[in-house]
């Protein structure tokens, strides 16, 4: 557990002759703050934020921030809860095709029976949680490790994406549902934009910024929190003291899917139409955001406000480019060299913190 | 009793859930839109043969869930039925996966194989083991400069250069200056050959941008990037349909004037045509591709017929759609088939 209140004791000086040994010294404020789990990431965003300050001049007007933001949204309202997941010591391979498994049963269940759209959003809501359910109660009932359960509901799902879509639609994309009751509603909902002085922002940034106080609150504040630590520590020690392990993992693994849900839904409003083939390799991008975030792929370690701007890091490296006008064939290119360099100094800055 | 009074109580509220989910059910019917809206319309039908049955694989480049192969998919299922032709369809996008597969019908002794030939080099080996095998193949789509090469009987596709460069010269009637070519699969070379068709023909300045075709929101926000980061493009090129139509979003979003115009038909895109938001796209029909690739394969066999000679390859576009006559295309795309 990473997030202890630090006792208010005074600081001693950092060589002293005479002194006890190093290693109960009371460390100074500033090296407390560099060792929690988001500073780091914090720096390598604002080290990425700045780079591009200067290298793209584009980026210094408020509309650029805006787009940069909208990205990182959508990625980082699903780096939240596979954070959470991570911490809680699993992980989520399904959670990109989820996202369009939800978007898909949305759209269909409104279109084919000509429903109000939020008859749609709201069984669709439901499969996502229930396929989050199906995926922790499969890996508490069988211990098999997540990474294999997720592995085959990641396929299961992109497999039962195309084959149903193109069963029930006889397209492979749904039909447009941009005229059917509920729509703008649930537009506004999901994918509308509001004007922020003449910069427009869309309400993916709220709603992620929303998610991300809300899952801080939830895992520094209440007891569910603490058993998310606990259960991604060390599983039977925390058994031991009496947390629920089973409801933890399986409610983590819901989360993901109200995180998928929220995102599909997203998609689903902004564009009208959803091909069934997307959201492959997504997963890896919410994975790799909330690693960067500070979370460790072995669990017990992390926060939500890492994942935050670990996926800002990702929207302003990947738009940042752009903006720059860098010769594109290298976009991939940059794009690694970028993450893994601030990746290193988020790394640098909590091994630094924690040395001495 | 507890016992008999429990699962009373339980009917009672499961007859009470059912019935308020109707209600609901039927509270929430949309007005607008939706199945009802749809028209039962049909594909094409043109009859049946009574010759023999005969079995056909089409083997495919196709990744999961693309609107493009589903169409070519449809037109080599409306000349299957046509033919009485027992239709095999596969795809996989790695070259090395798509030759098991055609080596796959080999094995099943088809009597014809139609198939893409998206990475020549690697189809070479086991075209000629249909070649041993007394199997006709024909190509489609892809491999325009290779199919004579690799032994194929005859080909129907589009030259993607010449289809770029055809667009190139649209873009240069239509009064564009400065135009962005979106590739959303980095590496896909019929991808990038249209991208230079339209370099080689456009009298004005392209730029070319890569996005990640399978996220969406990350499609708009790059593009919508270019556009803020370079205000003088007046020209958004996509090669895909549902490319075009997050690309339109990404004009709105960037406060820019852009217009788009595409490569690749479908529904949702005739719409937009009509109501203006895109000036135009470049179809190669994607149904006339698998119509023909599977209708020649019956030719071949009933009547010895090849298409172009067995030399030429017989191009299904470029075919320009834009508001001059969408009205008659919209109404087959509406059906998916164009």
């Amino acid at each position: 557990m990473t997030q202890q209140a630090a006792p208010a004791a005074a600081p001693s000086p950092a060589s002293g002759p005479g002194q006890r040994d190093g290693r109960t010294r009371q460390r100074s404020l500033g090296l407390r703050l560099l060792a929690r789990p988001e500073v780091g990431v914090f720096l390598g965003a604002v080290a990425v934020f700045v780079f591009f300050l200067v290298m793209a001049p584009t980026v210094r007007q408020g509309s650029s921030m805006a787009t940069v933001l909208y990205q990182a949204s959508t990625i980082g309202i699903m780096a939240l809860p596979v954070a959470l997941l991570m911490i809680g010591g699993e992980f989520d391979l399904s959670a990109g095709v989820a996202v369009i498994s939800s978007a898909l049963t949305a759209a269909m269940i409104s279109f084919q029976l000509t429903m109000n759209v939020w008859v749609g959003v709201l069984v669709a809501l439901v499969l996502s949680l229930a396929v989050g359910a199906f995926n922790g109660w499969m890996m508490v009932r069988t211990g098999l490790p997540s990474f294999l359960v997720t592995l085959g509901t990641f396929l299961g799902l992109q497999g039962i994406n195309l084959a149903v879509t193109k069963l029930v639609t006889g397209n492979v994309a749904t039909d447009d549902i941009s005229d059917m009751d509920g729509f703008d509603q649930a537009k506004s909902v999901f994918s509308s934009s509001f004007h922020l002085g003449d910069v427009q922002v869309k309400i993916t940034v709220v709603w992620w910024l929303v998610f991300a106080a809300l899952a801080t609150w939830v895992l520094l504040r209440t007891k569910y929190g603490n058993w998310i630590f606990a259960v991604g520590g060390n599983k039977d020690s925390a058994r031991a003291v009496g947390v629920p392990v089973t409801f933890t993992k399986i409610s983590l693994f819901m989360l993901v899917g109200f995180g998928a849900w929220f995102v599909g839904m997203h998609e689903l409003f902004a564009f009208n139409t959803v091909q069934s083939g997307e959201g492959v390799g997504q997963e890896l991008i919410y994975i790799a955001a909330a690693v960067i975030g500070g979370c460790l792929l072995t669990g017990g370690y992390g926060s939500a406000i890492g994942p935050v701007f670990g996926a800002f890091m990702f929207g302003m490296v990947s738009q940042g480019i752009v903006f720059a006008g860098w010769n594109p064939d290298w976009f991939k290119a940059f794009l690694g060299v970028m993450l893994l360099g601030a990746t290193l100094i988020n790394l640098w800055v909590r091994q630094s913190a924690t040395r001495r | 009793m507890d016992r008999t009074k429990h699962p009373r109580s339980r009917r009672a509220a499961l007859v009470a859930t059912a019935a308020i989910s109707a209600l609901l059910i039927a509270g929430c019917s949309s007005s607008s839109g939706g199945k009802k809206a749809e028209d039962d319309a049909k594909g094409a039908s043109a009859g049946k043969a009574d010759t023999p049955r005969m079995t056909v694989a089409l083997v495919t480049h196709q990744a999961p869930g693309d609107t493009f192969w589903d169409i070519v998919r449809k037109g080599a299922e409306a000349a299957a039925a046509k033919d009485n032709i027992k239709l095999i369809y596969s795809a996989d996008p790695s070259a090395g996966n798509q030759a098991n597969l055609v080596q796959n019908a080999v094995d099943q002794k088809v009597d014809g194989i139609a198939v893409t030939l998206a990475k020549p080099d690697a189809m070479k080996d086991v075209i000629g083991k249909a070649g041993q095998a007394n199997i006709p193949v024909v190509g489609l789509n892809s491999g325009l400069a290779d199919w004579k090469k690799l032994g194929l009987l005859q080909f129907f596709g589009q030259d993607e250069s010449v289809a770029g460069e055809a667009f190139g010269k649209k873009l240069n009637e239509v009064g564009a200056k400065k135009a962005v070519c979106v590739i959303h699969e980095q590496g896909n070379v019929g991808l990038t050959q249209r991208c230079d068709g339209v370099k080689k023909t456009f009298d004005g300045h392209v730029e070319t941008l890569y996005v990640n075709g399978t996220d969406m929101p990350s499609v708009k926000s790059t593009i919508t990037a270019k556009l803020k980061q370079d205000s003088a493009i007046d020209h958004v090129v996509t090669l895909g349909a549902p490319f075009a139509m997050t690309a339109t979003q990404a004009v709105g979003d960037a406060g820019s004037k852009a217009e788009v115009a595409t490569f690749d038909l479908n529904k949702s895109l005739t719409d937009a045509i009509k109501k203006g938001t895109i000036e135009f796209a470049v179809d190669q029909q994607p149904y006339l591709q698998g119509y023909l690739a599977v209708d020649s394969l019956w030719l071949y066999k009933n009547n010895g017929n090849y298409s172009g000679g067995g030399e030429q390859p017989v191009l299904t576009g470029p075919a320009f759609v834009d508001k001059s006559n969408v009205d008659r295309i919209a109404e087959f795309a509406a059906k998916g088939t164009r």
